[in-house]
């Protein structure tokens, strides 16, 4: 939103003080969103390739009955480390990450809420990775699955830090999403531009809100729980001994208080992604948006109500898991909603298939299989039989693969003109849509089947009589299709950087405020704040974006309004680049890390992480003129 | 570049003031996120406390005592009186007076570093350790959790009076203390429910 | 549109698998049996809702594709009545669909649960890091029979079996014949067992319990009433005498050497409780838990190298001569 009429000189002062130092320096220092959400997508994508490279070994070892070339000792680390990256590492981080990009984009603003917050997430989250792959690189993975159940996973069944290390980097983890989630709900509540009131939010910004609410009640629940785990480990408490008292099931009720609305979490702002695509390409507004809007509100609320339902072979009393499967079905009826609204804004609309476009058809097709056999495992007594096979595996990668990932990688071809000023090829995005997506399915399909032969999950290897065999190439063939896939579109990603046509600030004609700066975005976003006069203000105020001007050019401020009706309230300052965020993540890592070793880092460890914060949060004014302690020479 | 997107100027905001307090303030909803974070994690925690209850056919087990009355006691009381130096103080940053806040803080830094003396000899009676039993475990748990939120607060409040003391306080510091002031409710209020797990719980059963 | 014919696929491949070896769609069991028919109820509604899903899909695009080369200025909330009403039909078939489906799944969990007239046969399991103890209360003495990775039932016959844990957490789990449930270390959960069909038939453990989760395999034996009584009365046998003097060496190496630290034989001085009961190991069907089919050489190679076999077993090596080892296995093969 370059306005020709903004004076140069203005523009030039509004660039140096959102500008960031030159060189390392502004690099660990910077509050950017876009340089911290980029920073974000990259460590996925390299994450994403290094737990997918593990999941292809996995496809290598069970391609054929009674292989030998893992170890179990081996094929358990890979599933372990494969699952733990896949859900802690990839998919709740890239969601917020393309929270931290977007959302200030979506609401012409300049910067999040807690610019120096969100900084100082990507360095937690950070270490969380570190936390879980530096000690790999020494030969220490954790070897127990992506949830660690006691007792085995207590002291007296895996002694070794390699359950500390998983439980330290879920604290990490979560101690980086939690903050994430306040910054992007308190942008979403309170810096929303003038005119866009509750019925006026995208899409997409309500997914990410109720994302980061599900978020701030639900992943305390992992934190208590691992911490529990840590201390039945290190100071011999007794949570989970069932000879002294504890109970092991308590670590399941736990941690699938959070496990379950953990996948809407992730899906949440997938179907965000899905709705701002078929929205463009439709050509239309979307159909049903309040619909839409309360469809997510359902699940989010029904999210809380359905942790059981990975339980049901537990023995609880059965009228409870009733209860259970009638919940996790209603689940049916908001998401079945949702799709009906996607479809017939392409039935309705004049659909254009560009790529983003295909990755959501592949979506439906993938997703809604997803969806189904989950409302089958909802069914108490057929998740008896089902859960802890194949099916179950077969289940959560069509929903996170097909559900989560196929719409990323929609909406990754779909924002990247934005990111990066240039267009993604279309022939390379197509070939790698056909390769994943076919893949995909190739390789998946089969296991519903398997788990249906009865093929348990987490098994190294099979005799050949179980007559697995051929079912198990054919997945991993598939796999391995996919997975090229995924490389062409990560090389079609870096070949468009350096040579993908100029894109222009509005390559798709789309309708969202985050179209309306250049591509690259600037520092600053936005000259002026846009004033919003309906859903879609890139397609309503063609003739000319309505905008307020008034926003300080010569230091770094943003607009806060209020929550309802988002009228201007005050202008805030917004704080300037900081190494405290860093040194701040460096203080809490070392805190976490010492905890493994010794109860005592609570308190020794404590002191730097105080020292850090404090630091951080020192506002810089003047010395007092007045009071006891006022400055008496100047 | 042809990066134009045509705009029409519509208002101004340069009259907008330049911070706020209370509920309008941003500041103010980012501590809203923090309490909730942190009421969720109490809450799952009384829960896991409640489960383990139902589960177990004698609470406390057989042979533990109930954690002493007197020093809970002492503290419920000291804790609810600080609130009206608190909402004191809370009221002084609302109107904006640089010495009250000084003060006010450091009064109520003072107040909280004494209330540690009490929780200290809570600690000293819950009559059961932590690797004792399941029971101990998770009363030491809720323990260790809201004396860490008090512990963060005080420490919170002392450097914010130092800062105070020693600077010209503008707008944004008054909403930085009355964010602390209702912080400090919070843990006030959360220990209803925890201090009644832990003391009056195992005298039910 | 080639989605749709992708949509019959499934149902194709879903009946090809009908009569798997350890398939929950092949009942033995009325458990199994009555979840088997679930699962075909939500096959069906599941796959109406997929079609009609595709339809609308592939309809959406046909139309796209006829429409090619039109203007494409977005249009800003169009008149959506039809489409609302569509809107409203479908989410009433949903609820339609989930009603069936979760009284469907109530009726099926309630008959499971179900009080049976039940044999007074009473059975333990107790699952171990990587194997299982099996304990049958003999109905002539009340006594318990120890045995174990091998399961006898009646046919015809509704058992209930009692799960327990002696270490991990493990499930119990034999597809063709009932649900899965967990054993879990502080508890007892129970589960009944109503076998339909006589045969042999495989269990799995279903819950990862560490290194060799893969290897807890359990043999289930269903037997008709007479197999049953047969089969009750030589395990209330103590063990068989050595037949010749290479079995009575091996008798001295098991029941004298390290062996007896962990494994019980009765009748001899093997008392240990840390293994599996080795009484009437030979009339097995297979050895550490279905790792390997049960023959000579297959017991010879356990015991000598039982970490080749099963890597991370809780059974040592044990060093013992090839003459040892030759006679130890000659014995416990005769074990019948
Ligand atoms: C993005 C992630 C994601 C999503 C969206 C979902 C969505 C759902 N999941 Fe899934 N699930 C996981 C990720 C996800 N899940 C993971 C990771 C696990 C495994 C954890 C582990 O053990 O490792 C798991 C496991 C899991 C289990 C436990 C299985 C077991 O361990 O035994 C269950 C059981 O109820 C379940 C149910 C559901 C249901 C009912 C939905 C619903 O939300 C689906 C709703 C959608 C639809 C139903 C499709 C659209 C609707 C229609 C077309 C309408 C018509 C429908 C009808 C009338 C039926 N899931
Ligand atoms: C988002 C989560 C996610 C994703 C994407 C995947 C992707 C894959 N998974 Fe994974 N998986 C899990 C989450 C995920 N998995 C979880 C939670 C478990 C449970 C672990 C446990 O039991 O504890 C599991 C378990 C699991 C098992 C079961 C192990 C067992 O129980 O014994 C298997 C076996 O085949 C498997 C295989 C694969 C394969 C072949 C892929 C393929 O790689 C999928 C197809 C390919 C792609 C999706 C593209 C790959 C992309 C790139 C190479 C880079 C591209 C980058 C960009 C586009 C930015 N996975
Ligand atoms: C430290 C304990 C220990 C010692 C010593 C030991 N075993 Fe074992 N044994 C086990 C355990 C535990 C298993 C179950 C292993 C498994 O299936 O993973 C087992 C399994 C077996 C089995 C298979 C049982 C079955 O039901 O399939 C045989 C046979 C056996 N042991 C024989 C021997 C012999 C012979 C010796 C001595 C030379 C011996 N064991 C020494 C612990 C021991
Ligand atoms: Cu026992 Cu898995
Ligand atoms: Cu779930």
């Amino acid at each position: 939103m370059t306005d020709p009429r903004t004076p140069a000189v203005e523009r030039g002062k509004l660039r140096v003080s959102w500008a960031d130092a030159p060189g390392i320096w502004g690099f660990l220092t910077t509050v950017d969103h876009k340089r911290i959400a980029a920073r974000y997508i990259l460590t996925v994508v390299l994450l994403l390739f290094l737990a997918g490279m593990l999941a292809l070994d996995m496809r290598l070892q069970l391609a054929m009955p009674d292989m030998e070339r893992m170890t179990p000792q081996l094929y358990n680390e890979s599933f372990s480390l494969h699952g733990s990256t896949m859900l802690f590492l990839v998919s709740v981080p890239v969601m917020e990450a393309m929270a931290i990009w977007l959302v200030p984009l979506m609401l012409g603003q300049r910067a999040l809420a807690f610019p120096r917050l969100a900084a100082f997430s990507y360095w937690l989250y950070l270490g969380g990775v570190l936390m879980l792959w530096v000690p790999h690189a020494f030969g220490i993975t954790p070897d127990l699955g992506w949830f660690e159940y006691p007792p085995l996973s207590g002291p007296a069944y895996s002694p070794g830090h390699r359950a500390d290390i998983w439980a330290q980097m879920i604290t990490f983890t979560e101690v980086a999403a939690l903050s994430a989630s306040v910054n992007v709900a308190a942008t979403v509540l309170k810096m929303r531009p003038p005119g866009m009131t509750l019925a006026r939010i995208p899409l997409f910004v309500w997914a990410m809100f109720l994302s980061a609410l599900m978020t701030i009640f639900a992943l305390p629940a992992v934190m208590l729980v691992t911490s529990m785990l840590i201390s039945d480990r290190l100071v011999s408490t007794q949570f989970f001994a069932a000879g002294a008292g504890g109970d092991p099931v308590l670590f399941q009720h736990l941690f699938w208080w959070f496990g379950h609305p953990e996948v809407y979490i992730i899906f949440l702002p997938a179907a965000g992604f899905v709705s701002v695509i078929v929205e463009t390409f439709s050509r239309r507004t979307l159909f049903g948006h309040a619909a839409v809007v309360l469809s997510m509100l359902g699940i989010a609320a029904l999210a809380f109500g359905l942790w059981v339902h990975h339980m049901f072979a537990v023995g609880l009393p059965r009228l409870g898991n009733d209860f259970y499967t009638a919940a996790s079905m209603a689940v049916a009826l908001p998401a079945g909603i949702q799709i009906f609204c996607w479809i017939a804004t392409l039935w309705s609309g004049r659909p254009r298939f560009d790529t983003p476009l295909l990755w959501v058809l592949g979506f439906i097709v993938t997703f809604v299989i997803g969806g189904l056999s989950g409302v089958m495992t909802a069914s108490a007594p057929l998740d008896q039989q089902l859960t802890d096979t194949y099916f179950i595996v077969a289940h959560f990668h069509y929903v996170l693969v097909g559900g989560a990932m196929f719409p990323l990688f929609g909406a990754f071809t779909y924002w990247y003109p934005k990111a990066t000023g240039r267009m993604m090829s279309e022939f390379w995005g197509k070939v790698s849509f056909w390769l994943i997506a076919g893949g995909f399915n190739l390789g998946f399909f089969p296991m519903h089947i398997l788990g249906l032969q009865g093929m348990p999950r987490r098994i190294y290897t099979y005799s050949e009589g179980m007559g697995w065999g051929t079912l198990n190439m054919v997945a991993s063939i598939g796999s391995a299709i996919a997975v090229a896939g995924g490389l062409v579109f990560v090389a079609n990603a870096a070949w468009s950087f350096y040579r993908g046509r100029a894109a222009g600030p509005n390559p798709w004609d789309g309708s969202t405020l985050e179209w309306a700066v250049p591509s690259p975005p600037p520092p600053h976003n936005f000259e002026a704040t846009p004033v919003v006069d309906s859903l879609t203000p890139m397609w309503t105020q063609k003739e000319g974006l309505a905008v307020m001007s008034g926003l300080a050019v010569d230091r770094r401020e943003v607009l806060v309004t209020s929550v309802v009706e988002a009228t201007p309230e005050y202008r805030q300052k917004s704080p300037p680049p900081s190494i405290a965020p860093l040194v701040a993540a460096i203080a809490v890592t070392i805190l976490f890390i010492g905890s493994i070793f010794t109860p005592w880092a609570l308190v020794w460890g404590a002191v730097p992480v105080g020292i850090a914060l404090t630091w951080w949060f020192w506002p810089q004014r003047e010395r007092a003129k007045t009071g006891p302690l006022r400055a008496r020479s100047r | 570049m042809s990066d134009a997107v045509p705009t029409r100027t519509v208002g101004d905001l340069s009259d907008l003031p330049e911070s706020a307090a209370g509920a309008s303030h941003l500041v103010w909803w980012g501590n809203i996120g923090f309490m909730a974070i942190e009421g969720t994690a109490f809450a799952l925690a009384a829960g896991a406390y409640l489960y383990l209850m139902s589960q177990t056919a004698g609470w406390p087990p057989d042979g533990v005592r109930p954690p002493d009355l007197l020093w809970p006691a002492v503290l419920t009381l000291g804790l609810f009186l600080s609130e009206i130096p608190n909402l004191w103080v809370r009221r002084r940053a609302k109107a904006k007076d640089e010495r009250g806040v000084r003060f006010g803080t450091l009064a109520m830094t003072v107040i909280g570093l004494l209330l540690l003396i009490p929780r200290g000899f809570e600690f000293a009676h819950l009559n059961v350790a932590w690797y004792d039993n399941a029971y101990g475990s998770l009363v030491w748990m809720l323990m260790v959790l809201h004396t860490s939120h008090l512990i963060t607060d005080i420490g919170d409040t002392a450097v914010q009076s130092v800062w105070l003391f020693t600077h010209e306080v503008g707008d944004d510091q008054f909403a930085d203390v009355e964010d602390n002031a209702n912080y400090w409710t919070f843990v006030v209020l959360t220990w209803l429910p925890i201090g009644a797990l832990i003391h009056l719980a195992p005298r039910l059963g | 549109m080639s989605a749709r014919r992708l949509a019959l696929l499934p149902l194709l491949a879903l009946s090809a698998c009908e009569g798997g070896f350890q398939s929950p769609l092949a009942p033995a069991g009325e458990q199994a049996a009555s979840i088997g028919s679930l699962f075909w109820l939500m096959m069906a509604v599941c796959g109406f809702m997929y079609l009609l899903v595709l339809t609308g899909l592939g309809v959406s695009v046909l139309r796209a594709r006829r429409r090619r080369g039109e203007v494409r200025a977005p249009s800003i909330n169009p008149g959506d009545r039809g489409l609302n009403r569509g809107l409203l039909f479908w989410a009433g078939l949903i609820v339609t669909g989930l009603t069936v489906l979760i009284t469907g799944s109530f009726l099926v969990e309630r008959g499971i649960a179900e009080a049976r007239a039940r044999d007074a046969l009473e059975i333990r399991v107790t699952g171990h890091q990587w194997w299982w103890r099996i304990q049958v209360r003999d109905p002539a003495t009340g006594g318990w029979i120890e045995t174990a990775n091998e399961l006898h039932l009646p046919l015809g016959q509704t058992t209930r079996v009692s799960l327990g844990s002696a270490d991990v957490i493990h499930s119990f789990w034999i597809p063709n014949i009932a649900q899965k449930l967990d054993l879990i270390p502080g508890r007892i959960n129970q589960v009944d067992l109503t076998p339909t069909r006589a045969g042999w038939f495989r269990g799995q453990c279903a819950e990862f319990c560490g290194v060799q989760h893969a290897h807890m395999a359990l043999d289930v034996k269903v037997d008709t009433p007479q197999e049953f009584a047969t089969w009750l009365a030589s395990q209330r046998r103590p063990a068989a005498a050595p037949a010749d003097a290479v079995a009575a060496r091996g008798l001295q190496v098991v029941a004298r050497g390290q062996c007896a630290m962990c494994h019980a034989i009765r009748g001899t001085q093997a008392t240990g409780r840390a293994g599996p009961d080795l009484t009437h190991f030979g009339a097995r069907r297979s050895v550490a838990a279905g790792t390997l089919t049960m023959s000579r050489g297959a017991v010879q190679g356990w015991i000598t190298q039982p970490q080749a076999v099963k890597p991370g077993t809780m059974m040592p090596p044990v060093a013992l001569s090839p003459a040892d080892a030759d006679a130890a296995s000659r014995y416990l093969m005769d074990l019948k």
